[in-house]
């Protein structure tokens, strides 16, 4: 009896130290969760899931704080991502359809150089400094509008990236063959 | 003869899984002699024709242009050169319909021709390649803006520098042409064999190639005659091999082809280099020769005109940048109702919505097919699982699987399914018995997973840059503080050491040059009032005053003088 106690006693305190030691040894430091949902957002920092960037977004999702249909950018396949990845059902997008992709472009004519839009962009892609001409540096757009509303004289306009043959995709195919169209006499 | 016989029959031929019996209906078009298509009125002459980075304009509106001028040059390593071809004069640089499944515009350079056709200086022939440099060759081979003609149309200079870790023992001649109705390569073996070979026999010294297999189907013996004797002819007859291959679609397909001839599989996400086989189509090797041995730039290339809906099926040769409208005129016109016009074969092209598109470099077909050749398969059923799909996908795929991912939009469990190794040949479309367009699923998964893999990097970049300004932002923010923490720090050393030391007027007049003068003019006037003092004289403004400017002096007196005790003592709590 008191063999059995003492061994389970030494067991007991034998497993109590091997956990205790690999909570200290393999501790993991962040939320790998919230890296997981992170990796997963488009990172245009637009703040409309009412969120201060996508980062922030991701740990109020992975504290299960935020619904998963917020991100306006990321469009249907975030949700259906994200609701792959935290067992979830995909739910409609909070802002209903998906938003075409755009670009910032500053009309340089009447840009008066006030730097409040390089202050608001937050991948820093526009270049200019006080009393000179800015300029979207459109390869590092994310299209967030951030610096649409600080312009005072609104010299920036949201431009829609129109498709061309390189970026095209075949579209899902329609439930129901369509006939094909049919040329005239030529 | 016998040599001929011995170089048909050498070769071993393996079977790929799957695979249809299609009716041909070649006969159609290989019945009229190749005849040259007329010089268009206007050339339009896309800078998009192959694969990989558009190629830059190096004329501009206005310029006259030759025939083989180099008009546009390549951007970046996977690119092509394109030159005009014919003489006349650029009119605009623009958005033009171009040859694409999407019917979407391209830029195009748009030559007004003048019918003169006046060839540009050429370049010098390189007759003695085998005694040059290979890289020598592979810039002419880059400078005539070859491409694969087979329909890919990827860089030819690019795929002819493998790497040093990759030796190529095979080269394969594809003479396939397993589509129905195209008979281009078929044309262009009987009438060019020559030149093919030649081009054949380049790419193996540039490879250092051993063996060259030349693979035709055997509904063409025209042309594996013609090939067959061109091998007898040349320096290659003892390494090359014309091997007459059943006609089975898709045999033209290059993993298929080399499974064929070789018994090898291409590796899963691979390419035929890694086990040491090169794939050319014949087109591109009769371009290949010309540019080498004389010099010309790839400007033109044999195109086939068929099905039912043309007068005068045929094949023609034709200027790229020549509109498919001209080509149909030449070929006697269109006939019949209600036909649909198609770029490429009936199971790998797409259907043209406007015939002001140009022909480029891997246009090898127009069709105008008749309803009764391309029926409307009616609108798709359910699947009902009969596997036959997976019966005749020459890849080994699992098409029906595929189909139900790519529906559901699962596009990481489509990519499982190997979705990238599928060729779209439309093998699995044509068998199954529900008309359900699978390969359209297939294209839409493979566009929208390159799609989202794109905006993956572009998310990863935007990661990077934001964090970089967090950063930045939070680093400005600790310099700001410390500047501030330091001036402060001596702010509030330097009255207490100046205390310390010999009182605050003393310091602060020996480190200030600026108060020093100011002491100096205060003690300059309290000299000059006190001389005044002496002598009796006071001031104008305190003599004869009146009661009431008196008063007044009083009061602002007793004011400065609070003033100033509550300064010093507001000084000495500090």
């Amino acid at each position: 009896m008191l063999t059995a106690i003492a061994a389970f006693a030494v067991l007991a305190s034998l497993f109590g130290l091997l956990l205790g030691y690999s909570a200290i040894r393999f501790h993991v430091k962040g939320d790998p969760i919230a890296d997981q949902i992170d990796a997963v957002l488009p990172q245009t920092q637009c703040g409309q899931c009412g969120y201060p960037g996508c980062r922030p977004y991701a740990e109020a999702v992975a504290r299960d704080e935020a619904k998963i249909n917020k991100c306006v950018p990321g469009g249907e396949a975030v949700v259906l991502t994200l609701a792959d990845l935290l067992g979830k059902d995909p739910v409609p997008l909070e802002s209903g359809e998906d938003k075409p992709k755009a670009l910032a472009v500053i009309d340089e004519e009447e840009c008066i150089g006030c730097t409040l839009c390089i202050q608001a962009c937050p991948v820093d892609a526009i270049l200019g400094a006080a009393k000179q001409m800015h300029t979207v540096i459109a390869s590092e757009c994310t299209g967030c509008a951030l610096c649409v509303a600080p312009c005072p004289v609104e010299c920036i306009h949201m431009i829609p990236i129109g498709e061309d043959p390189g970026s095209w995709k075949w579209p899902y195919p329609a439930s129901v063959h369509h006939p094909l169209p049919q040329l005239g006499t030529a | 003869m016998q040599q001929l016989h011995a170089s048909k029959t050498r070769q071993r031929l393996w079977r790929f899984h799957g695979g249809i019996h299609l009716p041909d209906e070649k006969e159609l078009s290989t019945g009229r002699p190749v005849t040259g298509a007329p010089i268009p009125a206007v050339l339009t002459i896309p800078l998009r024709q192959h694969i990989g980075e558009p190629a830059k304009p190096l004329v501009r509106v206005g310029d006259r242009v030759l025939k083989g001028q180099r008009i546009a040059e390549p951007q970046g390593y996977v690119s092509a050169t394109i030159h005009a071809s014919s003489s006349g004069t650029v009119t605009a640089i623009e958005e033009r319909p171009i040859p694409h499944p999407s019917g979407l515009a391209g830029i195009c350079i748009l030559i007004e021709t003048d019918g003169l056709d006046e060839w540009a200086k050429l370049p010098m022939p390189l007759d003695n390649y085998e005694d040059l440099d290979p890289d020598v060759v592979r810039e002419r081979i880059r400078w005539a803006g070859i491409v694969g003609m087979g329909g890919a149309a990827f860089p030819t200079s690019v795929k002819l520098n493998p790497g040093p870790h990759q030796p190529i023992r095979t080269l394969i001649v594809n003479g396939a042409e397993c589509e129905p109705y195209i008979s281009c390569d078929d044309m262009l073996m009987r009438e060019r064999s020559g030149l093919v070979i030649r081009g054949a026999s380049i790419v193996m010294h540039l490879l250092g190639a051993r063996d060259c297999l030349i693979g035709i189907e055997d509904n063409k013996p025209e042309a594996i005659e013609a090939m067959c004797l061109a091998v007898a002819k040349s320096d290659i007859k003892d390494s090359a091999c014309v091997c007459t291959i059943p006609t089975f679609y898709p045999s033209g397909g290059e993993k298929q082809l080399i499974r064929i001839l070789t018994g090898k599989e291409v590796p899963t996400n691979g390419i035929p280099a890694q086990i040491g086989v090169l794939c050319q189509n014949v087109g591109t090797l009769a371009a290949l020769a010309e540019a080498v041995l004389e010099g010309k730039p790839l400007i033109s290339r044999y195109v086939t005109l068929s099905g039912r809906g043309i007068e005068k099926p045929q094949n023609l040769e034709v200027r790229i940048g020549t509109p498919i409208k001209d080509l149909i005129q030449a070929a006697g016109g269109l006939q019949g109702e209600g036909r649909r016009l198609v770029l490429g074969g009936p199971m790998m092209g797409f259907t043209l919505d406007s015939e002001q598109v140009p022909i480029t470099k891997a246009a090898n077909c127009v069709l105008a097919l008749t309803p009764d050749e391309a029926p409307d398969p009616g609108p798709a059923l359910a699947c009902i699982r009969c596997g036959k799909c997976a019966e005749v996908c020459p890849a080994n795929l699992l098409p029906q699987q595929m189909y139900w991912y790519a529906r559901s939009k699962d596009l990481e469990k489509v990519q499982d399914y190997n979705l990238f190794d599928c060729i779209e040949c439309g093998c699995c479309a044509q068998v199954c018995p529900s008309h359900i367009p699978l390969v359209q699923y297939y294209r839409y998964a493979k566009t929208e997973s390159w799609a989202r893999e794109q905006e993956k990097r572009a998310a990863g970049h935007a990661r990077a840059r934001h964090e970089a300004r967090e950063a930045r932002l939070i680093r400005l923010e600790e310099e700001r503080k410390a500047k501030l923490r330091k001036k402060k720090e001596v702010l509030s050393k330097e009255p207490a050491a100046a205390r310390a030391e010999t009182g605050p007027k003393g310091t602060a007049v020996a480190q200030d040059p600026k108060k020093a003068a100011i002491e100096a003019a205060k003690k300059r006037v309290a000299a000059k009032k006190a001389a005044l003092a002496e002598q009796g004289v006071g001031p104008k403004n305190t003599r004869d005053l009146t009661p009431s400017q008196q008063r007044q002096i009083d009061v602002a007196e007793k004011r400065r003088a609070a003033a100033e005790t509550a300064a010093t003592q507001a000084a000495g709590e500090d």
